[in-house]
């Protein structure tokens, strides 16, 4: 009954799986209350409450502590007014409720200016910038690693080429990309294409490979050839690893979009993130960055439940 | 075995011989003359096989047998198609074949069976490449499938079945193809003891049953004698014919003639062939001994094993 939590590679009872999943958002949440609840944690600022007779500070303005400290006791010395003020985190960490509050208000709190977009505006832009990128990618990088994995010949002649291609880093091309396209989505969509691409081909190129050859064999003394093998074997055969790696390939897509919308951006979540920094609105800040990553799990977990629909041969499909 | 006083492997009984003489009159389906294959390593050349030549006749059942590393996957496969040869022939029906092909259905000894595929849709795989309709595919494969007595798991996926029932539906699927020839390179080599056994009697069953001419790659002595009508020796280093055995056990087969004389003196005459005596103490079991010492207390409960 009592089993171990820790045994090398042994299954956890779904109730303990499930326990240890909803902890895993549970603690760094939890690190973060104490952060911002506990009062004798980190808070190494001061929020002023009374100024006193100290000049220059103001209500509700921030000092460091060691500041507030030092004025408190010149003060004391001088016979005058003393400061109040209680102690508070830096405006950059936002505790748990103001970001909660936020991921509502962000999305009903009308832009500043007339020609900023609202978050669901911006989220929009930079979903449909990954879609492009991605799909024109994969379109291309799919294919062609399929039949790099297949072909020695295509594999010799493409991935030399894509090995030394794949180091070059994506946002070098920033400035290239916006001098080539423009300024508006086709520079973005550029850039996520030249982080996928190359690393899809070679990604897909090895699945395909990895495909066992007995399967192949067993094909070609069934009457199996050229495009036979390729589409009744290979394609099928590598079908499920092929999705995994798009699910991973994805996620690159996401970090890639962060790169793209760095350069010429006046749309976009990063766009959006950047203009709420400047304003100090750092629980905007990480209500966005929150629903990157919301949008991003969902995404993987949808893709991972059709997956398992995809294909009911994959007994481990759980991944 | 050899204290017992059995007969010669050679003699055989008027009805074996009668038939034998009528089996060597049938059609030759497959002919191998002079097959030869080098293979080229970094320490230069291997010979793998050297001047094979044999025939098979038409429904006959031959085992290939002998030690390991006599290139006995190596031929099978090579009749395949699926490795080339340096010089020989091998002849189907008498016209040379070249790569792999339809004609010449294999059950390999891992499971090949498409894991994304029913089993259904597995058997159906050759029968949808030779262009037949989908209806008319599926209504055969169903036949296949009912042959190897799995219609209840048609529409099951590969992962779902046991070691065995996946050899017979790799079985099923190469006879939808309706080969020539079916070749099997060691097909129940990692099934354990029981599954074997049955798998062989189905095998027999299906034999009797079908038009199909069977090479059956083994390492089994036992397995060899009770399939074969006739059995290839080969002895390693290089791959070459030792000796074609035509086995004197009476058809047909059961399981109760495993400890009959004819049985026994094949046995006894391929442990001769595969594990000579003479062989052994140069490099055999006795040239790499166990280096081993004493290493039960002397005060030990259980002194000796004996």
């Amino acid at each position: 009954m009592n089993k171990p939590w820790f045994a090398v590679r042994k299954e956890l009872s779904s109730r303990r799986r499930t326990f240890l999943a909803v902890m895993s958002f549970v603690l760094p949440l939890l690190v973060w209350s104490l952060f911002s609840y506990v009062p004798f944690i980190w808070h190494p600022q001061v929020e002023i409450i009374e100024a006193g007779e100290v000049d220059y500070f103001r209500t509700g303005m921030l000092v460091d502590r060691a500041i507030f400290e030092q004025e408190k006791e010149t003060m004391r010395a001088e016979g005058r007014e003393l400061p109040t003020g209680t102690r508070t985190n830096p405006v950059y960490l936002p505790a748990p409720h103001q970001v909660a509050t936020a991921l509502y208000t962000a999305f009903t709190t009308e832009p500043q200016r007339r020609n900023e977009k609202w978050l669901h505006e911006s989220l929009a832009d930079s979903i449909q910038v990954i879609f492009w990128g991605f799909f024109l990618s994969s379109l291309i990088g799919v294919p062609l690693g399929i039949l790099a994995g297949t072909y020695v010949a295509v594999s010799r002649l493409t991935e030399p080429f894509v090995e030394f291609f794949r180091y070059l880093p994506a946002p070098a091309f920033g400035a290239l990309a916006v001098a080539i396209l423009g300024i508006h989505d086709a520079p973005k969509i550029a850039i996520i294409f030249i982080g996928t691409f190359f690393q899809q081909v070679l990604v897909v190129a090895n699945t395909t490979r990895k495909l066992d050859p007995a399967l192949l064999e067993a094909a070609m003394t069934l009457g199996a050839r050229n495009a036979g093998l390729l589409f009744k074997v290979v394609i099928p055969g590598i079908a499920s690893d092929l999705y995994r790696d798009m699910r991973i390939l994805l996620g690159w897509a996401w970090t890639y979009l962060i790169v793209a919308e760095m350069i010429g951006a006046s749309s976009g979540i990063t766009w959006f993130i950047t203009q709420q920094a400047r304003y100090k609105n750092f629980d905007n800040v990480f209500a966005a960055i929150l629903i990157i990553g919301i949008i991003g799990l969902t995404t993987d977990l949808i893709l991972a439940w059709l997956g398992r629909r995809l294909f009911p041969w994959q007994r481990t499909a759980r991944a | 075995m050899t204290h017992l006083a059995l007969p010669s492997y050679r003699d055989q009984s008027p009805e074996v011989a009668d038939r034998f003489a009528r089996l060597k009159e049938r059609p030759v389906i497959l002919e191998v003359k002079g097959l030869t294959k080098t293979f080229d390593t970094s320490q230069g050349s291997v010979t793998a096989l050297k001047d094979i030549s044999f025939r098979t006749h038409q429904r006959e059942f031959v085992c290939v047998i002998g030690p390991s590393g006599c290139g006995k996957s190596t031929l099978v496969r090579t009749l395949a198609g699926l490795e080339d040869y340096n010089s020989g022939e091998v002849l189907l029906d008498g016209k040379p074949v070249h790569g792999p092909g339809p004609d010449r259905g294999m059950v390999f000894q891992g499971y090949t069976l498409f894991p994304w595929r029913t089993v259904k849709k597995n058997v159906m795989f050759g029968l949808e490449l030779a262009g037949r309709s989908r209806t008319a595919a599926e209504e055969e494969a169903l036949q296949w499938i009912d042959l190897v007595g799995l219609t209840k798991f048609a529409n099951s996926y590969p992962h779902q079945l046991s070691g065995g029932m996946k050899q017979r539906v790799a079985i099923a699927r190469a006879l939808a193809n309706q080969p020539r020839i079916l070749l099997m390179d060691e097909p129940f080599g990692a099934l354990d003891a029981q599954t074997r056994a049955k798998m062989q009697g189905y095998l027999l069953e299906i034999w009797k049953n079908i038009d199909i001419t069977i090479v059956f790659i083994t390492h089994d002595l036992d397995e060899a004698i009770f399939l074969a009508d006739r059995i290839l020796v080969l002895k390693a280093h290089p791959g070459e014919v030792q000796e074609l055995i035509e086995v004197p056990v009476p058809q047909p087969r059961s399981p109760s003639q495993f400890l009959s004389p004819e049985f026994l003196a094949t046995k006894r005459r391929l442990e001769e062939l595969i594990h000579p005596p003479g062989a052994e103490t140069e490099e055999g079991i006795n040239g790499d001994r166990l280096n081993m010492v004493r290493m039960v207390p002397v005060n030990a409960k259980v002194e000796s094993v004996f």
